[in-house]
């Protein structure tokens, strides 16, 4: 587990990227809990924590390609998923398991 | 037949066989293979990907969901290496076999490529597949200086259109002495040649290349007459080979094409070919429209039913923008009726043979090309072909016979749509395109489709427009709720209704809807923003953003100008550029930046990055221009100054102009104001984008202030009654032009309007202030930057025991 933030230091319904193990993650924190995704849009590298958020999905910031915030599937077209990580929260403190490899094309 | 059946090849034909096939029975086994990498697309369409760059995946025939849903195995990036005929088993090239009942070739074809020297230079392409496109987009985009298209048929011209739209100059280089020989006779291609010039499209003809000049990269044609052209990037478009390579190998009987007979059965049992590399009665089909008639025959066929295909007649639509061309059948008859009007570029044929229609070449104009066409296929007797002509351009959509062609894309015919009404049980639109996919490829019959359905539905044509489409709410029905609930924020919205929760695609609707009922005094929450509203800045590709400015009225003073540019060199700002509004943009600005950015500008915001009121672009009116006869300036900026800072459904953007030379080009802006002797024209709608359209006037008014005041409460009457994402341009023709008039120009209707926009107005505030009070310590940073203000160190913070 890697240490990432503070709880506060997120918005509410929102994301924020940081660099973990070397790999850019976006990192969101939503009314249902904490998700962490590679911060790339498999598309065309949209900034993913730049996104809107809702109850169950990011949708990137350039050109609207949603995914899934708890496993990254892609739910729009039929781009590659996009890698997805665990978080957990201890007290005030946010902490992200980096997964081993993009998933990609699967 | 329990082995099922195995279709080779995943273009359109494939794809059809394989819809008309389910369609039919849904039980039998399907297999697809695709060579290519990607599933069925529609290459019809590529052309648009080279004008306008858009994602190829776009082109998807269908979902990868259809394939799922529909019981059809795919296989993509997968070819066939061999087939046992006796056994019906075939091999693909990762050694995996594939038993088959039966086996439908839909191989395509390969784009024809002369054998002359240079053909394989570096810079020359073919104008196949998506790749091609990529390739022969970016050498346009990316510096090629002058591009030679070998070719002037459909595909090459469309292909010679999208390197124009990139900038880059283009030759059209063809073999004969008229373009699109095969379709159009002499008098449509020499109309056609200058409509090409139009769009800076070069034609030459009677040219016949010899060799491509290296000795690395292409730099030129060299023609047999010993002239040369420069060209760095040529494109090959000459024609199509029917790829037979696997059919040869089966030893089925080729000549051009794998030889079919009526029922698209070819020389061996069990062994059909459909599409680009069949040929049928001597011909090989090169169009779209035959495949889809082929596809059925071809479906029948292989579940056993009785279908004869017994030709088509070709017909095709030239995709370019700014040209309109149909045409349909043969382009000589013993007896023509021709329309002409060389000056304005239209040409409308109708060829007769022996009292029946024949073939129809429409240009420039091409009003009743549905029912011209039909009429073609049907082979109709005619005695007054003049006649046939002209009241063509009379009938609507709704006048055509139930086997006219609506969508060419996807070959669905009228009856189709109203079957679909009257037995499908669709109700609009869009349910009805999703049924028969009809005006889904390239969009060009929509308005067709929209007509005949509502006649076909009895004139009930509307479906809501929903705001939020998971939820299906519509914005009259969650206004209501959030005046009734009195629901002051997004989340408020969403906890009472479910809307925002789904796909979060509505909140940026949602919050614009809150902020405007409640006229700014709602609760804001940033999340419901796109990030563009989050930090005042407009996003790049890159992830950086870009900074405008407000400069009222596009003035601004040499104190402003050395701000600007010491703040793009200390920031290191990549590009400055003039914006088309007349605005100074900072681009690839980094986020963090934006706050320290806006603090050393000490200007307010452009609001350039937000469905807001933009710029009021101005001409220089009657301080300085000889010809000014109304005070441009003066009124734009008060125009700009009362609206500043007011969101609005779509972007608004103005301009003023201070006589009829319009130079602020006020009459295409959203709302645009033009000094006319004796008063103010003031106009509202106009479009200069995608699409262009003459703003309506709204009124014509003899004083400035009361220009300011039809303007202002036009504003208001857009912001409260148009969808969200609407432009003012699609708004006004949904509510009609009389109508807002009286709205706008009523005295008790107008005054209220502008009472409410004058409350919204007082309770905006310059974002860019959110410098000095943001609403967030992060709101212009990520996690590892430190926000400013604060310690750095604290916030990377210390592991805390259990890294890994």
């Amino acid at each position: 587990m890697n240490y990432a933030c503070r709880v506060g230091d997120v918005p509410l319904g929102e994301g924020r990227a940081v660099t973990l193990c070397d790999r850019r993650i976006a990192l969101f924190r939503t009314p249902n809990g904490w998700y962490a995704l590679d911060a790339a849009c498999p598309h065309r590298g949209g900034p993913l924590a730049d996104g809107i958020v809702s109850d169950r999905t990011v949708i990137c910031p350039l050109h609207e390609r949603r995914f899934d915030l708890a496993t990254g599937a892609a739910l729009t077209s039929n781009d590659d998923d996009v890698a997805s990580h665990d978080v957990e929260v201890r007290g005030d403190r946010v902490y992200v398991a980096i997964a081993g490899r993009a998933r990609g094309a699967a | 037949m329990s082995a099922g059946i195995v279709i080779v090849g995943g273009g359109i034909a494939g794809q059809a066989v394989c819809e008309e096939v389910r369609r039919r029975d849904a039980q039998i086994p399907i297999t697809l293979v695709c060579a290519e990498p990607t599933a069925p697309y529609d290459r019809v369409r590529l052309s648009e990907i080279l004008v306008s760059g858009e994602d190829p995946q776009t082109l998807r025939l269908r979902p990868s969901e259809w394939y799922d849903d529909h019981d059809v195995e795919l296989l993509v990036g997968r070819t066939v290496t061999w087939v046992d005929m006796e056994r019906r088993v075939l091999g693909l090239d990762d050694a995996e076999e594939l038993a088959y009942g039966q086996l439908v070739l839909a191989t395509g074809s390969q784009p024809l490529m002369p054998p002359i020297p240079g053909i394989d230079l570096e810079g020359v392409h073919p104008f196949r597949g998506p790749g091609d496109c990529e390739a022969i987009r970016s050498a346009a985009a990316g510096g090629a200086e002058h591009a030679a298209v070998i070719g002037g048929g459909l595909l090459g011209l469309e292909a010679a259109r999208g390197i124009a739209a990139q900038g880059c100059a283009v030759t059209v280089v063809h073999l004969v002495d008229r373009l699109m020989e095969r379709q159009l006779d002499a008098g449509a291609s020499a109309l056609l040649q200058p409509a090409l010039a139009g769009l800076d499209i070069d034609v030459e003809l009677e040219r016949s290349t010899q060799q491509i000049i290296g000795p690395q990269r292409a730099h030129g044609l060299r023609f047999t007459t010993g002239e040369e052209l420069a060209a760095d990037l040529v494109v090959v478009s000459i024609g199509i080979r029917p790829e037979v390579s696997l059919a040869r190998a089966m030893g089925i009987v080729c000549d051009r094409g794998v030889i079919v007979d009526d029922a698209m059965r070819t020389s061996v049992p069990g062994v059909l070919a459909v599409g680009e590399c069949a040929q049928h009665r001597g011909i090989v089909y090169g169009l779209v429209t035959p495949i889809y008639d082929q596809a059925r025959v071809a479906a029948a066929t292989l579940l056993e039913q009785d279908a004869a295909y017994v030709g088509s007649v070709m017909s095709a639509k030239l995709k370019v923008a700014g040209i309109d061309l149909v045409c349909a059948g043969e382009a000589v008859g013993d007896h023509e009726a021709v329309v002409t009007d060389a000056s304005s570029g239209v040409y409308r044929k109708l060829a007769v043979r022996d009292g029946r229609v024949i073939g129809t070449v429409l240009l420039g104009d091409t009003r009743g090309a549905e029912s011209l066409v039909a009429a073609v296929r049907a082979g109709e007797p005619v005695s007054d072909p003049l006649k046939t002509l002209s009241e063509a351009s009379l009938a609507g959509p709704a006048d055509l016979p139930d086997t006219a062609q609506i969508c060419d894309c996807n070959g669905v015919c009228k009856g189709a749509l109203v079957e679909a009404v009257t037995d499908g049980g669709c109700a609009t639109p869009r349910e009805v395109m999703a049924v028969t996919r009809a005006g889904t490829g390239c969009g060009s019959c929509k308005p067709a489709v929209v007509e005949i359905v509502a006649a076909a539905a009895g004139g009930l044509s509307d479906e809501p427009a929903y705001l939020c489409p998971c939820r299906k709410q519509t914005r009259e029905q969650l206004a209501a709720r959030i005046r009734e609930d009195g629901l002051e924020s997004v989340s408020d919205v969403a906890a009472a209704c479910g809307t925002g929760r789904d796909c979060g695609a509505c909140k940026p609707a949602l919050a614009y809807l809150v902020s405007e009922i409640w006229a700014n005094s709602h609760r804001e929450e940033r999340d419901a923003r796109f990030i563009n509203d989050r930090v005042h800045a407009n996003i790049q590709r890159d992830g950086t953003f870009s900074v405008v400015p407000r400069m009222y009225g596009g003035v601004t003073t040499p104190d402003e100008l050395r701000r600007i540019a010491d703040v793009a060199d200390k920031y290191h700002v990549p590009l400055v550029k003039v914006t088309g509004g007349q605005r100074l943009d900072l681009l690839g600005v980094r986020k963090q930046d934006l706050p320290e950015i806006w603090r050393d500008l000490g200007m307010r915001s452009g609001h350039a990055y937000s469905k807001a009121v933009r710029t009021v672009k101005t001409c220089v009116g009657t301080d300085f221009c000889r010809y000014g006869i109304g005070d441009s300036i003066r009124l734009g900026v008060e125009m700009e100054k009362l609206w500043e800072g007011l969101h609005t459904p779509h972007k608004v953007k103005s301009g003023v102009s201070g006589c009829p030379r319009n130079c602020a080009e006020a009459t295409v802006k959203d709302i645009g104001c033009v000094a006319v002797e004796g008063g103010w024209q003031v106009r509202a709608g106009g479009a200069a984008g995608g699409n262009v359209r003459e703003g309506d006037i709204i009124a014509t008014v003899k004083t400035r202030a009361e220009a300011l005041r039809v303007a202002t409460t036009f504003l208001q009457y857009y912001r409260e009654n148009a969808e969200y994402k609407e432009r003012t341009y699609d708004f006004i023709p949904r509510i009609g032009l009389e109508k807002v008039r009286e709205v706008v120009l009523g005295a008790e209707t107008g005054a209220a309007l502008r009472e409410r926009l004058r409350i919204a107005k007082a309770a905006t505030r310059d974002p860019w202030l959110e410098r000095d009070d943001p609403y967030h310590p992060r709101q212009f940073s990520d996690l590892d930057d430190p926000p400013p203000g604060a310690g750095g160190p604290e916030l990377v913070g210390p592991p805390a025991g259990g890294q890994r």
